[in-house]
């Protein structure tokens, strides 16, 4: 019986022990017309050396293509302490830190990867973690509705840049809530907040994303300084790695953003299909008792020793249910426990190098792109590690030659932006070397030399 | 304690294997630069390793420590379900990739979601939710749709018992819905004729947990289902305690039209400090053109089948998405290889076994002068003891038997829910605890008693044997102490 311990003799005593028959008898109480004879689907079970052949097969078949596809998730090099270290059974297999005595070691984590990601914010409070980063937008559209009473428009305005999954998420998990998501006007030649801004739309929150969706650089201090004169709090969307280059959200504009989420992935958690990831929320100090999800805060014990446990839990469902700034209860704990090991092996001067390195890749990649005639660069302006290029034919049959060659060539903006025309979101870390750049450009030149056909 | 890792730093120190090194000057106008150098710790790897080393092992887990945990099902988190997920294929391979380098993980999540839906007994399955909590409220979401579709615009209450966790209220609220609770008889059960009350032309749904988070099984589910479903609302199943009944009963069957499971629980995939876990959701015929997306589909042409995800153009009355890929696919790739090495014949097992140490122990502490919650009924796969006559009369509290259970190096039961019970521990072994680890359990509860009732020995104070003793939680709300900043305080 897999990962079941009870001997034979076990069974008779334990079943002498409660004065039952068998083990059929524990379930007298479930009516009998429910219980059922046998599961009729299931695959019969396998053996640990079974399941990994078949397991070892399967990843094979997904291979492991050279990626510069972004649009989210980043491709980055994680030091192998992470996950060794995050994978001992005292942190994998410890539950939240309810019993704060016996898990010191996850609250001490939680309470460095909480100074971190402040730092990183400059913001002054941060929460244990979100699911992901798309829904950190989500929490943090109501966190704001929360803290700005005085408006009841219930609108959130999002800069043009805001990743439009993030907008959609937002919309299923906030929307039943009489929040709406309206969008503020793009430029054409920026990708960033276009044209005048306008007074009429009375937000609750703007939530301004940077770098932006297409990996442009908008200019936040004036939309948060916009956003703040009409009474509206800012939310921003950030990627952590960048901050490590780009302007803190605290310190944009005058005033700084009130609250900071985005997607925690970078920071040494492996792209996995999407998940597990983390998202990580920091706010202003006097928001915190609306901010969502885990706290830990550090205070003493009985010997007067430090220590740390949950705190501010009346804001939490266990506490406040009906009334709870949110549902959340697991949370991404051990992605959290991942990221603190990340930052500490990098530190600022390390992080800030992933950062640059991966600057200049795709710089130098997109130089490289749009030598081949028929690609050129859409938008005009500084970026982080992200571009999007303009081709003359359709994108979709360009990515399936690509990866037919084993090269995942970015991600395609068809389906969110048709206005913008065959336009590629292509993503270059600093782990990609100039061998990998020039793979992509050879078999890019390649492909566009057989293209049969071009359109627009 | 262990210094905080910033108190470790000294400037210049750094990993240094860990960086790519330097680059050429990057072209960003000042004006979008940083302009503060934050604090990030500055650590030589071994240090950086020595520390969390040192950490990880200030905390108790299940394999280090039984760790009998009421509602949470911690059970032995298979090795082997880690390594597998972490396979290249699997850990690098990006969300966007197209579904020609995803043909092996789709496979899994098709095969998981029919293998979720063989042992609840629904008609679909998405695997997005990120967690129980998000199950739930795409669940609610789906109920809620589903009476929008209909042009019944009125439906806006959920019913919640009043021993339900405190995610189900909550979501309610998310999902934009009025709370009505509904309380429990004294045996347990429901309380029917508050239901019946409580029904009518604004219920949208009940949320129910079966076995309850008392630990006992609802004997008149098939009357609640009728009664709900005969006021035109829905049942939506909170599956934290799945594995009660997995093999030998079905939700659906039950009568319930949505479920989500905790695949962190009945699973066994980690529980990781407090996550990741897995929340993913399972419909009845009702509610499947509302799952969330995306849903793994899978088309056979001639003999051979190719898989792909289908999204908003498939499901156009999805209640939309929930996550910004696909939910945490890790987490489900773990639960996936649990699934097929327990198999079909080894699902009731997991029931039968967790349902026999919770029995086992439940009257071995009865025995041993423990006041059960319920006494004249069956435990689930776990069950409630009550330490209100010990406190009154030796000062004995939940909380003080906790904190005395660590220092007997036994993980405490979940101490103070559900909140209907007073002075509650609600304990659950799991099926993966052997007798010796029960007795051992037993014992030490009958130590901790026996000085309270009979040496007057008080646990005001305890432990005594943990890197910190009792924590000051007043002092931690009071005093705001959130990040480590040697100039403020915060
Ligand atoms: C009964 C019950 N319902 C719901 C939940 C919420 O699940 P999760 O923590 O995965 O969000 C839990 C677990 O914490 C639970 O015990």
């Amino acid at each position: 019986m897999p990962f079941i311990p009870h001997t034979k003799d076990d069974v008779i005593e334990m079943l002498a022990a409660i004065g039952a028959d068998d083990i059929g008898a524990l379930f007298d109480e479930i009516p009998a017309e429910l219980l059922i004879e046998s599961l009729d689907r299931m695959p019969v079970g396998l053996s640990e050396m079974d399941i990994t052949r078949l397991m070892h097969v399967r990843a094979a078949r997904d291979g492991t293509p050279l990626c510069f596809i972004g649009a989210g998730a980043y491709e980055h090099h994680i030091p192998t302490v992470v996950w060794d270290i995050s994978t001992r059974g005292e942190f994998y297999s410890a539950y939240t830190p309810y019993q704060a005595e016996a898990s010191q070691g996850t609250l001490q984590t939680i309470y460095e990867y909480q100074t971190m990601m402040t730092g990183l914010t400059a913001l002054d409070v941060s929460n244990a973690s979100m699911y992901d980063g798309a829904s950190s937008l989500a929490e943090a559209a109501l966190m704001a509705v929360r803290c700005n009473r005085k408006k009841d428009s219930g609108c959130i305005l999002l800069a043009p840049g805001v990743n439009p999954t993030y907008e959609k998420v937002a919309v299923a998990i906030a929307g039943r809530q009489r929040i709406t998501f309206e969008r503020l006007p793009m430029d054409e030649t920026t990708g960033n907040v276009g044209g005048d801004l306008d007074d009429s739309a009375d937000p609750v929150a703007v939530v301004i994303q940077q770098p932006s969706f297409f990996g442009t650089l908008e200019d936040v201090d004036r939309l948060t300084n916009w956003a703040h004169q009409q009474g509206a709090l800012v939310i921003a969307i950030v990627n952590p790695t960048s901050l490590a280059l780009l302007k803190a959200p605290g310190h944009w504009g005058e005033d700084g953003a009130d609250i900071a989420c985005g997607e925690g992935q970078p920071l040494g958690v492996p792209l996995s299909s999407g998940g597990p990831y983390f998202g990580f929320m920091t706010c202003k100090k006097k928001y915190v008792r609306q901010m969502p999800g885990r706290i830990v805060g550090r205070t003493t014990d009985l010997d007067n020793q430090p220590g740390y446990a949950l705190t501010l839990q009346a804001r939490e469902q266990h506490i406040r249910r009906s009334k709870a700034t949110s549902n959340i209860c697991t949370n991404q704990g051990l992605m959290v426990t991942a990221a603190t090991i990340y930052l500490s092996l990098l530190g600022f001067d390390g992080l800030a190098q992933v950062a640059r390195r991966s600057q200049q890749n795709v710089t130098r990649l997109a130089g490289r792109l749009t030598a081949i005639e028929g690609v050129e660069r859409l938008f005009e302006g500084p970026h982080f590690h992200e571009l999007v290029l303009r081709l003359d034919r359709p994108v979709a049959a360009v990515l399936d030659a690509l990866a037919h060659r084993d090269i995942l060539g970015g991600y395609n903006l068809a389906e969110f932006y048709p206005e913008l025309g065959n336009a590629l979101l292509i993503c270059a870390t600093e782990t990609k070397t100039e061998a990998d750049i020039d793979a992509y450009a050879t078999a890019l030149a390649e492909i566009f030399e057989n293209g049969s056909r071009r359109s627009a | 304690m262990e210094k905080l890792i910033f108190e470790k730093s000294r400037t210049g120190r750094r990993a240094f294997a860990q960086s790519p090194g330097e680059s050429e000057d990057i072209n960003i106008p000042e004006s979008f630069l940083r302009v503060d150098r934050p604090q990030l710790p500055e650590a030589s790897e071994l240090q950086v390793v020595r520390h969390f080393t040192r950490l990880s092992q200030m905390n108790f887990s299940i394999d280090t420590q039984f760790y009998p945990l009421g509602s949470c099902t911690m059970k032995y988190n298979p090795r082997a379900c880690n390594a597998l997920a972490m396979l290249p294929g699997f850990a690098g391979r990006h969300p966007l990739g197209p579904v020609s380098h995803g043909q092996g993980f789709l496979n899994c999540m098709f095969e998981l979601q029919e293998m979720l839906k063989d042992v609840t007994g629904m008609q679909g399955v998405s695997l997005t939710p990120m967690a129980g909590a998000q199950g739930e409220l795409a669940g609610i979401s789906m109920i809620c749709a589903y009476h929008d579709a209909r042009g019944d615009h009125e439906r806006n209450e959920i019913i919640v018992p009043d021993a339900a966790h405190g995610t189900n209220p909550a979501t309610a609220t998310m999902c934009g819905c009025d709370v009505r609770e509904l309380p429990t008889g004294s045996d347990g059960d429901i309380n029917i004729e508050a239901l019946k009350a409580m029904v009518g032309p604004k219920t949208a749904g009940i949320m129910l947990t079966n076995p309850s988070t008392l630990g006992v099984f609802e004997r008149r589910i098939i009357e609640v289902a009728k009664i709900v479903h005969g006021a035109g609302g829905l049942l939506y199943y909170d599956g934290a305690n799945l594995n009660a009944i997995i093999g030998k009963v079905r939700p659906g069957d039950m009568g319930f039209d949505v479920i989500h499971m905790n695949l962190h629980k009945t699973f066994s995939t980690p529980h990781g400090g407090g996550g990741p876990g897995s929340g993913a959701i399972g419909v009845g015929d009702r509610l499947l053109p509302f799952m969330p997306i995306p849903v793994v589909a899978a088309a056979t042409i001639d003999g051979k089948t190719t898989y792909d995800w289908l999204t908003e153009d498939d499901l156009p009355q999805s209640i939309g998405r929930l996550s910004g890929f696909m939910g945490n696919a890790g987490v489900l790739l773990r639960a996936y290889v649990y699934m097929r090495m327990v198999g079909r014949e080894g699902m009731h097992r997991l029931a039968e076994y967790a349902t026999l140490n919770a029995n086992y122990l439940q009257v071995r502490l009865r025995d041993a002068g423990f006041e059960l919650a319920f006494p004249d009924r069956r435990a689930s796969h776990e069950f409630i003891i009550t330490l209100k006559r010990d406190a009154k009369t030796f000062d004995l509290t939940a909380m003080d038997v906790a904190k005395a259970l660590l220092d007997h190096n036994y993980h405490a039961p979940t101490t103070y829910f559900p909140l209907l019970v007073d002075e509650c521990l609600l304990i659950e072994p799991t099926e993966t605890e052997s007798k010796e680890t029960l007795d051992g359990f037993v014992a030490a509860m009958i130590a901790i008693a026996t000085e309270a009732r009979e040496k007057g020995v008080s646990f005001k104070e305890a432990p005594y044997k943990m890197p910190v003793r009792r924590l000051d939680d007043v002092k931690a709300a009071r005093q705001l102490d959130l990040a480590y900043r040697p100039d403020k305080r915060l």
